[in-house]
């Protein structure tokens, strides 16, 4: 299926919000998860399922001011 | 004197009045140099989409996370509701509800949008969060942050990144006088006096990060600041003479040879 990551588009075969980010090798205690704009708590990432056309956020820590 | 004083956010101490940003350097190594010699407790930091292709290491993957606090902030957000979206993004990547709360007004200046900003302010205290917001060095509008709850107020002493040093003592002052929450000067700072100053006015912190990254050395500059906060802040302490026009000698009249 097809989702739309980080604003790119892109044919993922994960399940669930972790299974995504396990094929990224994202560690997921450092970033958060945003699915169709709904912020995801960490705990629902086993749960939560990806669909096709999903926007999916993955957002992290980076250098600044 | 030094050592029993303590920076207090939130009901959080720190020994350290000098907070930094980890923009703008060279590579993580330095970052984690430059935050080191600045003896920082408090670092701020973006909140950015991962990079998909994995090839650049993480900030956090070389910094020590345990002698840090993370100031998470929204630098780049032009509304309320674009920054109330990064701080809950920030909670929960970082776990933690310290927030630095900036909304810009234009691009050129950098300066605060203050209307979105107390509208945002108001809705993430009443989430939970610690926020210290980014402003203008305007009395009033720290007042108005205050009553809404707000942990600290960041007044600008200049534009992000120019290094102008503190362009408005007096309206330091009186935001000093009017609010009882911390008072941390943050954007504008150039060099180690521009920080000292800020101290000296009374201000109970100074938030930096061009000054330190942008600097030939930006390790020794870190250090400078350590320093140059820690001078300024004793001598706040300590109390300065008053200003006169006209000398006073230092030594004594009395036994003068004839």
């Amino acid at each position: 299926m097809n989702i739309a990551l980080n604003g790119e588009s892109r044919s993922v075969s994960a399940r669930t919000v972790k299974e995504l980010l396990e094929s990224l090798d994202i560690d997921s205690k450092r970033v958060a998860v945003e699915l169709n704009m709904e912020i995801l708590p960490k705990a629902d990432y086993v749960t939560r399922t990806i669909a096709d056309g999903d926007r999916i956020e993955i957002v992290h820590f980076v250098g600044g001011g | 004197m030094a050592n029993s004083d303590k920076l207090v956010i939130a009901g959080r101490e720190f020994t350290s009045r000098l907070m930094v940003g980890t923009g703008k350097y060279a590579s993580n190594e330095e970052t984690a140099r430059a935050l080191e010699a600045s003896g920082a407790q408090i670092i701020t930091v973006a909140v950015r989409r991962v990079n998909l292709d994995r090839s650049k290491e993480s900030l956090l993957d070389c910094i020590d996370l345990k002698k840090y606090t993370l100031l998470p902030n929204t630098a780049g957000c032009y509304t309320a509701d674009d920054a109330v979206r990064t701080c809950r993004l920030a909670r929960e990547a970082g776990m933690s509800d310290f927030v630095k709360l900036e909304v810009l007004g234009d691009e050129k200046t950098l300066f605060p949008e203050n209307e979105e900003l107390l509208k945002a302010a108001k809705i993430l205290v009443k989430e939970g969060f610690t926020v210290l917001p980014y402003t203008s060095d305007d009395p009033i509008m720290c007042r108005k942050l205050e009553d809404i709850g707000c942990a600290a107020v960041m007044p600008l002493g200049a534009p992000i990144g120019s290094g102008l040093g503190i362009r408005n003592p007096y309206n330091i002052r009186i935001i000093l006088e009017t609010v009882k929450i911390p008072v941390i000067v943050d954007a504008g700072v150039g060099t180690a006096s521009d920080a000292a100053i800020a101290m000296e006015l009374g201000c109970h912190g100074v938030l930096m990060n061009t000054a330190i990254a942008g600097a030939k050395n930006p390790v020794a500059m870190a250090e400078a600041m350590n320093l140059a906060v820690r001078a300024g802040r004793l001598a706040y302490l300590a109390g300065r003479i008053p200003r006169k026009l006209y000398a006073t000698a230092s030594s004594p009249l009395e036994g003068l040879l004839e």
